[in-house]
């Protein structure tokens, strides 16, 4: 039987990240892993460059926390709701230290997981123009070997391969193998899993073997891309997971006023993340009423039938 | 001007009416990208109005939504429960996209200039800037790719209509073909700007041009108000206002909690 990939979320981050690595934590909107950052906030890593489509929150944590250096990105936002002023007064005034940052359009960074992924030296793409050109070199423009409908020489953008030394993706069930399955908004999280050296699958719940092999399409990222596998209850709050708890809207309104006072940026960070042990004891400090609002009603998917050997 | 149109649009807040006049702008139109605001609720009036086939289409790869209530969010979880589809995020930029699946995308921006270019990354120098804003995220794709781009700016001021742009996010097909005469271009760029004085359409050489204004609005206002000498078209119309039925069904059905109404 093929060995277990389960680990506790202080193991797996202590196993799989090191500091100076690049560590892409992925999930749009939905199914963000801020366990996982909380984590790598409480054991002190440094010098990493992170890596988000959408950076939000946890995004904001990790560089007030001085665990980046380098963030990659492609919309950096509070989900409509506020700045992200940790990160702001870093690349703003390079306050309290200098963050790098490197710049992509939606598309063109999911083109740079796409080529990882998928071992290619570069990810076409039509769009990824305009002055970002100028300020990232990892944009660039390719000529199509192939003549145009016009006729005429065709050029695009193109994007290389990124291949994070980390992934990190949030998801609803796996099993121990680390085949997990998703529902819902789906995000990059196939194409980081693959494109990414290592990585961990943080998820609501370990299942048995046989719920997953009771609906393989279900499947988004298969045991082969994954190294561990953590359960982790509740681990994406303040976002949410389909099914399982409803975004913590009163969360991000409130944060863009913590964020704005680096004081109050800093007592937070102590008093939710560096003084507990782990996301049990955040959970518990929540109080256990607290999801009660955040409880979806149930809307359960029709079953199908895959059929077996008569 | 009647009086009772002074009235109704004396009723009506600035987000309402821009949102009426952006649903009556998709007249004809298909599928939509749009984000969450004010475009959500233009493609809910419209649906709920004259163009009850219309389709929206999410950045989170939602398509075919029925959320029970209004989304928070691009990705909020009711987005998802009873969709028609979700998509992966490679469909989604990929295949509906830059497939050419979408006939209007709607966009916003801290700056646009005549030429219908847009900027949501920094006001400032990029490497040191005064503000930093959240980027391009899909803007550029969507300018890129869609057929027709509409912008909704709620304030119409010389530092938001510009001259010259602190930083080109989403640059327009013209400017994008300029930059390099291979680059192939789908769509036409921003056909329509929506502000708060009036709203500004684009010629066929793509320049930005006064149409209409909205009651009680001079062309003067809106001249003074734009960063760069405008172009009025030789008859400006004035925007016929809100109706009651219109407001209605902003106030009482689509947004009656006012998420995004102000």
């Amino acid at each position: 039987m093929p060995a277990s990939k389960t680990a506790t979320m202080r193991d797996a981050i202590a196993e799989h990240v090191d500091d100076g690595d690049t560590v892409a934590l992925e999930g749009f909107t939905h199914l963000i892993p801020v366990a996982a950052g909380h984590e790598l906030i409480r054991q002190r890593r440094r010098n990493l460059t992170i890596v988000r489509m959408t950076p939000d929150i946890v995004f904001d944590q990790l560089v007030a926390a001085g665990a980046a250096t380098k963030m990659i990105f492609s919309f950096t936002g509070n989900s409509s709701v506020g700045s992200l002023h940790a990160i702001r007064r870093a690349i703003e005034h390079s306050d309290p230290r200098p963050l790098q940052i490197e710049e992509y359009s939606h598309f063109g960074l999911l083109g740079r997981y796409i080529a990882g992924a998928s071992n290619l030296p570069f990810y076409p793409l039509r769009s990824a123009g305009g002055d970002l050109l100028a300020h990232n070199p990892n944009i660039g423009t390719v000529v199509s070997p192939f003549p145009a409908s016009d006729g005429g020489t065709e050029e695009v953008h193109a994007v290389p391969p990124l291949h994070p030394d980390v992934a990190i993706v949030h998801a609803q069930r796996a099993d121990r193998l680390g085949n997990v399955q998703a529902w819902g908004i789906l995000g990059p999280q196939q194409e980081v899993a693959f494109a990414a050296r290592r990585t961990i699958a943080v998820v609501e719940e370990v299942a048995d073997d046989s719920v997953i092999r009771s609906d393989p399409n279900r499947t988004t990222i298969p045991g082969l891309a994954v190294d561990a596998v953590v359960e982790c209850p509740r681990g994406a709050h303040p976002s949410f997971v389909q099914g399982y708890y409803d975004r913590d809207n009163e969360f991000y309104r409130a944060w863009p006023a913590i964020s704005r006072d680096p004081d109050a940026l800093r007592s937070w960070l102590q008093e939710w993340v560096y003084d507990l042990p782990d996301h049990a004891a955040y959970l518990a400090k929540l109080g256990p009423a607290y999801f009660d609002q955040l409880r979806p009603v149930p809307a359960m998917s029709s079953p199908v039938d895959y059929g077996s050997a008569p | 001007m009647t009086a009772t149109s002074e009235e109704n649009l004396n009723e009506c807040t600035p987000s309402e009416l821009l949102t009426v006049i952006s649903a009556r702008c998709l007249g004809g139109r298909r599928r939509v990208f749009a984000g969450i605001g004010l475009p959500t609720l233009a493609v809910a009036l419209a649906q709920a109005t004259t163009e009850p086939d219309l389709e929206q289409v999410y950045e989170s790869g939602v398509c075919g939504a029925h959320p029970p209530r209004l989304p928070q969010t691009i990705a909020d979880a009711p987005l998802a429960t009873g969709a028609e589809c979700i998509l992966g995020m490679h469909a989604l930029f990929g295949y509906v996209l830059q497939g050419g699946h979408i006939d209007v995308g709607f966009l916003g921006g801290a700056q646009i200039d005549r030429w219908g270019n847009l900027n949501s990354t920094v006001i400032g120098d990029y490497t040191r800037p005064t503000v930093r804003l959240p980027g391009s995220g899909g803007a550029a794709e969507v300018m890129a790719n869609a057929a027709e781009v509409f912008v909704v700016l709620r304030r119409h001021t010389p530092t938001s209509l510009v001259e010259e742009l602190d930083f080109c996010t989403s640059p327009a097909p013209l400017r994008a073909r300029r930059a390099n005469p291979n680059v192939r271009t789908t769509g036409r760029g921003v056909s329509t700007v929506i502000t708060d004085l009036g709203v500004l359409t684009a010629g066929d050489d793509g320049e930005l041009t006064l149409s209409a204004v909205h009651p009680g609005v001079r062309v003067a206002d809106v001249t003074a108000a734009t960063g760069w000498p405008l172009r009025v078209a030789t008859e400006v119309a004035v925007t016929e206002p809100p109706t009651p039925a219109e407001l209605g069904l902003l106030r009482d059905t689509i947004d009656p909690t006012r998420v995004y109404l102000r």
